[in-house]
């Protein structure tokens, strides 16, 4: 920063601090760990002061003040917890629940839940109300593709309005109604289908808005959480991993429960959007390749790695030795240690081996200036600093691979975690006619698809949250990738199948973790000169290229 | 406050009489004796059909019951709804959080009242792995589990058959019949 921000004196509970001038007594007091409650404040929305609950006292000031809009003042004392706050908190916890149905035996949100984590800290527990709850609306409506409006349960902090207001600008909610018929509603004819609508759910304090697609699933206290970042673009937003394996009867037998956004001011803020959260669905598909497979002559049939990686080490130096040429066509959604094994693996056991790339997948080049990006691979960025993209004018692309495999020129070819058979209209039409003229097809990937039937052999590759790693983003972010459950039967983390491969054919690599291989690669690679995998942390490092 | 070390000397006090033997050997054969003698003598009054107390006899389980206590914990079942046939269980998980053995399996769905909201598609208990806490019935908020059907005689043939899954355990219900003899149950001595 250019200029040094002011700083200014408050007493908060007695304690003296120093806090930038301009910030709100409620940043104020989070930046030195006093946390006030509070439901209608985000700091990535707008104030609204409408819960009421961050009530704090300041002196010289007769009447109790929001902490979430009154900013800090030299010399200010503020108390957070003396008699008269407390009481207000109490009061305005009584009023939130007037009107609450609490049925939090069926409400998704228990356990995770504003009212019940504030009650329990500051509630009356004692009710004082004999009348008649005000019953609203309706119970759980579908506003949009992936959120459940409940308005009963709503306590009007006015967080969803805000967050459609002023992040993708859609204005799809607003309140209705005054006092206690008050409610908040999709406006007549619209839908809560923007791109973001789901950031609505984590917003909520209560069990309000809930998604669509986790609704009745599991209990969110049966879940575990790891920090990870989305692959689902090359912006690789911040998430949080839910999943469950100890109930595996729960969520329809998968593992990955939900994804949540993770903080994280360098990338995506507090959101991500909905094709992220919700497009994690091929982790616990029934197509998942969970073990090798191998066709000699006939049909793909079950074979152990060892069995697998030979068949592939001994067709693929074969092919190497003879006239013709073995090919790879390398995909941007392998992390960086995966990619920088497979070039190393290339350079030194099959030297001479074509490497295409192609960052083509199924998903729809969707972007917008929020978050979204066109390019749907987590790593292409990492591809690059690794020359292994075509920015590097050794490496071809999927078409000049596609005209050399239809004129019969390859004699092996692995494909990597890419589908040129299924789909004619990214890749180019003939892959399927093309691939017949290849004696030998390596596939490595996650899920099976039309182009892995074709293949000899089938190495299954671990899915994401499966195992640990590093991707660049777009801007040249490295972050962790981070596995929160063992990869499906018998699949393999990018680096350690490659790793194997590479043994196959007659290397030694000796790698235990892809920390190891990340911290070669730091040492070997210019982009990634200087990072270890120890300091890369929960946010990322940028790389220095 | 500092540990402390109380004795006791809980062996008996025996007087003279006592401690010769003899005398505490028949009185013991006397007592045994009276009990075969007067239950002997009831049984062949009752067996004549002449009206006497009924002998002491063995408890012709299963067929006969001893009177259970109302507070006992018995075989679980669900409850139904008072006006429709729907069960009460909201499929909240409460009971499967709270258990001790991990015994509960639940699966719920959407309910096609949206009053209700949630049901439980899937309920199964695996009564082989059951403790018989009675924490499920604590903890459910509708009332729907409950432990008081009276039934005891719990087993199968196999790990599977101890898999008791929702119709089973609608189906079951409080039977009265076991718990009649309760007051008497309460007055026995033991």
């Amino acid at each position: 920063m250019s200029e040094e921000r002011k700083m200014v004196k408050v007493t908060i509970d007695g304690n003296q601090y120093e806090v930038p001038a301009g910030t709100t007594i409620l940043e104020a007091a989070k930046s030195v760990g006093i946390e006030i409650p509070h439901y209608c404040y985000h700091p990535g929305l707008s104030i609204a002061g409408a819960c009421r609950m961050c009530l704090i006292e300041v002196e010289k000031v007769p009447k109790l003040q929001i902490a979430c809009y009154m900013t800090v003042g030299d010399e200010m004392v503020i108390y957070t917890t003396n008699e008269r706050v407390k009481r207000a908190r109490k009061a305005m916890l009584e009023f939130h629940l007037v009107n609450h149905p609490l049925d939090c035996p069926v409400c998704d949100q228990a356990g995770e839940c504003g009212l019940q984590n504030y009650y329990m800290l500051h509630g009356l527990y004692i009710s004082r109300v004999r009348e008649n709850k005000v019953k609203k609306g309706k119970k759980a409506t579908q506003i949009g593709p992936h959120v459940m409006l409940d308005q009963e349960r709503c306590i009007l902090c006015s967080r969803c309005v805000r967050f459609c207001n002023e992040i993708p600008k859609t204005s799809e909610l607003g309140m209705f109604n005054r006092g206690d018929r008050e409610v908040v509603d999709i406006f007549p004819g619209r839908e809560l289908n923007n791109p973001y609508s789901a950031n609505v759910i984590n917003l909520c304090p209560v069990g309000a808005l809930l998604s669509k697609e986790f609704r009745f699933k599991t209990r969110v206290w049966y879940l575990e959480t790891v920090k990870s970042v989305c692959m689902r673009c090359s912006r690789a937003c911040n998430i949080l991993i839910d999943y469950n394996i100890r109930r595996p009867w729960k969520n329809d037998g998968r593992r990955l429960s939900r994804l949540r956004p993770r903080y994280n001011a360098q990338v995506n803020d507090w959101w991500i959007c909905d094709e992220g959260r919700f497009g994690f669905d091929f982790v616990d598909a029934a197509d998942r390749l969970t073990v090798p497979l191998s066709a000699a002559g006939g049909a793909q049939a079950h074979s152990g790695w060892e069995a697998a990686l030979e068949t592939a080490a001994a067709r693929l130096r074969q092919a190497a030795s003879e006239i013709g040429d073995v090919a790879v066509l390398v995909s941007p959604r392998l992390a960086n240690e995966a990619l920088y094994l497979l070039k190393r693996v290339l350079a030194e056991q099959l030297p001479g081996t074509s490497v295409a790339f192609s960052s083509l997948n199924e998903h729809e080049p969707t972007q917008d200036d929020i978050l979204r990006k066109a390019d749907k691979n987590p790593n292409t960025t990492g591809a690059e600093f690794l020359s292994l993209t075509t920015a590097n004018a050794e490496v071809k692309d999927h078409a000049y691979l596609l005209q050399t495999a239809k004129k019969g020129n390859l004699s092996a070819l692995i494909v990597i975690a890419h589908n040129p058979v299924g789909l004619p209209e990214l890749y180019g039409r003939g892959w399927s006619e093309a691939l017949d003229k290849v004696p030998f097809k390596v596939f490595i990937g996650t899920n099976e698809n039309e182009t892995s039937r074709k293949a000899d052999v089938v190495l299954p590759l671990a899915a994401f949250a499966e195992y640990d790693g590093t991707v660049t983003n777009f801007a040249g972010r490295v972050q962790l990738l981070r596995r929160a459950f063992d990869p499906l039967g018998e699949a393999l983390a990018g680096w350690e199948l490659l790793r194997r491969l590479g043994n196959a054919l007659g290397g030694e690599y000796d790698f235990g973790s892809a920390g190891e291989v990340f911290d070669e690669l730091a040492q070997k690679e210019d982009k990634f000169a200087g990072l270890s995998y120890g300091d890369i942390g929960e946010l990322g490092v940028k790389v220095n290229g | 406050m500092a540990i402390t070390v109380k004795k006791i000397d809980a062996s008996p006090k025996m007087n003279l009489l006592e401690r010769t033997y003899l005398r505490e050997i028949l009185r013991g054969l006397w007592i045994t004796n009276r009990h075969f003698v007067v239950n002997l003598t009831r049984h062949i009054l009752n067996l004549f059909r002449i009206k006497a107390k009924p002998g002491a006899v063995t408890i012709q389980y299963p067929e006969q019951h001893r009177g259970y206590h109302k507070r006992l914990r018995t075989a679980h079942y669900l409850a139904h709804r008072e006006n429709d046939d729907g069960p009460r269980c909201v499929g909240c998980m409460m009971c499967e959080t709270i258990c001790p053995a991990k015994c509960i399996y639940i699966v719920p769905t959407e309910h096609p009242d949206p009053n209700v909201e949630k049901q439980a598609v899937k309920f199964t208990i695996d009564m082989g792995r059951c403790v018989y806490c009675g924490f499920c019935v604590e903890a459910c908020p509708e009332d729907a589990i409950r432990m008081d059907s009276g039934r005891l005689d719990i087993c199968s043939y196999s790990r599977e058959g101890m898999l008791w899954d929702m119709d089973r355990l609608l189906a079951n219900h409080h039977d009265p019949a076991p718990y009649k003899d309760e007051e008497k149950w309460l007055d026995e001595e033991f």
